[in-house]
């Protein structure tokens, strides 16, 4: 049976699972239908020209989490980031570990979906922003929606600020030979208030993942949120990533997605601006070798006059990976004087690695400043001869060009210790240890 | 120290030396004089090893060893050093973290370890002063953003760290003004040895005001027409090219 037929005939045996009577069950068979009319998008459709979800739909992924792996926290520390403290929300093949967690209710929520989705307390919330800003057109958006009942849950009320940042892990231990993993995750940073989040995927096993993730982020007015995805998994995890955010008047909102692995990652960033002077970052850097494949498309929807956006994505590509950027801006009639900048610059590295690229801008108002701009290229000879003159070899030369070239993506990364995670992850990436800490 | 035989190098089909021969010994100073387009900077790039230029006839010995082939990093690791015309922008490595990859990489193919810490510290602080370079110029990204006097000022300052044998500086005085020149010129007259020897290559004399040469070499058309002292220098920048030219074609 394929994928598709698979998950709607599996949606019976999931609504034996869940609480019918919950707030959001009625969006569950809302979105399960828009997924039977449409299915799994296809290389016929604009935005999937590049990226083929044909071979995923033949793998028999089991769709139901099995309750049957324990991780000891020493045997995946690495995975943390253990050099600070942090808020944990951590999930094992899909299902909540309290042993690897640390949430709280201390005057902010950090803590489960399904206890939002069950309690309550949480409905008034649930009822006004579950589902809102997630699109209720796109297929994969609505597949997960339907199969809604596990993720992070995170409520920051109005001037607010959690004291450390929150990780969300999801951790596979190839308990099932192919895995389809759908979390859900809200999140809401009220007037104010303020959060940090970095998140990550991580396969354990050479057995195939494949995760449909949905995240749902509200910025109330003069909120700041910085987002930081870690995706460096293995061969045989593939993921796709939608997230929606919604800012508010004055919010600023960064996201930096740091692409180093994975069989196929489709990032779909989709930011809207709803009130005036927002600021909205996305940032990126991908590193691939092997045959990965990253996908990013991203979308900033200009609402409202005076606001800006910034997106530098840089990659490098080496062996028989592929990576696509498409960056879509819009600027409404409404939008005057916005400042809207992109930027998308790759190196390949090898002959058989490929990217495309299109920026894509739909501006409806006269009073802009729109700039983009994306560049193909390879190493520059020039400056190679350079440091090979100053007696660094060949490899360490290249690997200081191409973290050159991908540094300046990194200047806006908050946390110092997740800075230099990174840092350590492209030099690991890069394959070179060139003496002091980049 | 660095013996060069008839040498012919050039990209593709365009041949740009055209059998060039010079010695330099220990504790000289050699000028490189020539118009644009003579062949000055082609030949800078031979002796360190660009790999855009192929040598068709003809050798460069470095202290009896022929450099046919080697790579820029080992040649470097001999200690030939090349002062760029135009250095490279290196965002975000910084320019003391550079010269200790520069120096260490060194040292690793010397078969020696890591400088310790506080030596490397103690040189560049050395070395920075005699530049008249500030900490604060230390911790910027290479070359990103500097003026052309910082530029070149930095470029001398990763020569003073490494010590080079044989120091060739390209066209070192071009974008510098006359106090920048002075601090430049003042740092290699300060690094001068016995053991040690430069190729100054510059368009016009005015360098060669502050760093005096032993000899002055005019290259024309891929050869050198004429050598002389200092003197021919000053009679260069009196008469300029055209008299070597019309010189030449008789």
């Amino acid at each position: 049976m394929e994928l598709k037929e698979k998950l709607i005939a599996s949606f019976m045996a999931f609504e034996n699972q869940v609480d019918l009577d919950d707030p959001v069950h009625e969006m569950r068979s809302e979105a399960l239908k828009n997924f039977e009319a449409k299915g799994f998008p296809h290389r016929k459709m604009e935005a999937w020209k590049y990226t083929s979800l044909a071979g995923l739909q033949n793998v028999d992924f089991s769709l139901f989490p099995k309750a049957d792996s324990d991780l000891e926290y020493r045997d995946v520390k690495a995975y943390f980031l253990h050099e600070i403290d942090t808020y944990k929300i951590v999930f094992i093949d899909g299902i909540y570990s309290s042993y690897l967690s640390e949430t709280t209710h201390d005057g902010v929520d950090i803590c489960l979906m399904s206890s939002a989705l069950s309690k309550p307390m949480y409905r008034p919330i649930i009822d006004v922003y579950f589902n809102k800003v997630a699109s209720r057109e796109d297929s994969l958006t609505s597949l997960n929606t339907a199969f809604t009942r596990e993720g992070a849950y995170i409520y920051i009320p109005k001037h607010k600020a959690p004291r450390k940042p929150v990780e969300i892990i999801h951790f596979s231990t190839g308990n099932e030979a192919a895995q389809m993993l759908q979390p859900r995750n809200l999140i809401i940073v009220e007037e104010n208030a303020e959060l940090q989040v970095i998140e990550r995927h991580q396969s354990l096993t050479s057995n195939e993942v494949l995760t449909n993730a949905v995240t749902e982020i509200f910025a109330g007015k003069n909120a700041i949120v910085d987002y930081y995805k870690v995706q460096n998994d293995a061969s045989t995890a593939s993921l796709i990533d939608n997230t929606y955010i919604d800012q508010k008047a004055n919010s600023q909102v960064s996201v930096h997605t740091f692409s180093f692995g994975g069989k196929l990652t489709r990032n779909n960033l989709n930011f809207y601006q709803d009130g005036e002077r927002i600021q909205s970052t996305l940032k990126g850097v991908t590193i691939l070798g092997e045959k990965q494949h990253v996908d990013h498309h991203t979308l900033v929807h200009h609402q409202q006059p005076n606001c800006e956006s910034h997106q530098d994505y840089k990659g490098i590509f080496g062996s028989r990976s592929t990576g696509v950027f498409n960056g879509k801006i819009i600027v409404d009639q409404l939008a005057q004087k916005t400042n809207a900048f992109q930027q998308n610059n790759n190196l390949l590295i090898s002959d058989k690695a490929e990217v495309n690229t299109k920026p894509q801008l739909e501006i409806f108002a006269d009073d802009v400043r729109c700039s983009h701009g994306c560049t193909i290229g390879q190493l520059d000879k020039d400056a190679l001869f350079y440091l090979r003159s100053r007696g660094i070899p060949e490899k360490e030369a290249s690997a200081l060009l191409m973290y050159a070239f991908a540094n300046n993506v990194l200047e806006s990364v908050r946390i110092p210790e997740v800075k230099a995670r990174i840092n350590k992850l492209i030099a690991q990436k890069l394959g070179v240890d060139i003496g002091f800490d980049l | 120290m660095l013996k060069i035989q008839n040498l012919h190098a050039g990209v593709e089909n365009k041949k740009i030396l055209k059998g060039i021969n010079l010695e330099v010994k220990p504790g000289e100073v050699h000028a490189i004089m020539g118009p644009n387009g003579s062949g000055k900077s082609t030949l800078a790039s031979v002796i360190a090893g660009k790999e855009d230029f192929e040598v068709t006839r003809g050798k460069i010995l470095f202290q009896g060893e022929d450099l046919d082939d080697m790579a820029p990093e080992d040649r470097a690791h001999l200690g030939i050093f090349l002062s760029f015309q135009y250095p490279v922008e290196i965002p975000g490595v910084s320019v003391t973290n550079f010269v200790k990859t520069s120096i260490n990489e060194t040292r690793k193919a010397q078969g020696l370890g890591d400088m310790p810490a506080n030596q490397m510290l103690k040189l560049i602080r050395e070395k920075a002063a005699l530049l008249e370079i500030d900490r604060k110029f230390l911790s910027r990204s290479l070359n990103e953003g500097f003026s052309g006097g910082e530029k070149k000022r930095n470029e001398i300052f990763q020569m003073a760290m490494l010590e080079p044998k044989l120091a060739i500086l390209d066209e070192t005085d071009s974008g510098l003004d006359i106090d920048a020149l002075r601090v430049v010129a003042n740092g290699v007259n300060r690094l001068k040895s016995e053991d040690n020897a430069f190729v100054v290559i510059t368009h016009y004399q005015r360098l060669l005001d502050y760093i005096v040469p032993d000899f002055v070499h005019v290259i024309h058309d891929g050869k050198i027409v004429k050598s002389g002292d200092k003197e021919l220098a000053l009679e260069l920048e009196e008469k300029g090219y055209d008299w070597i030219k019309q010189e030449t074609v008789v």
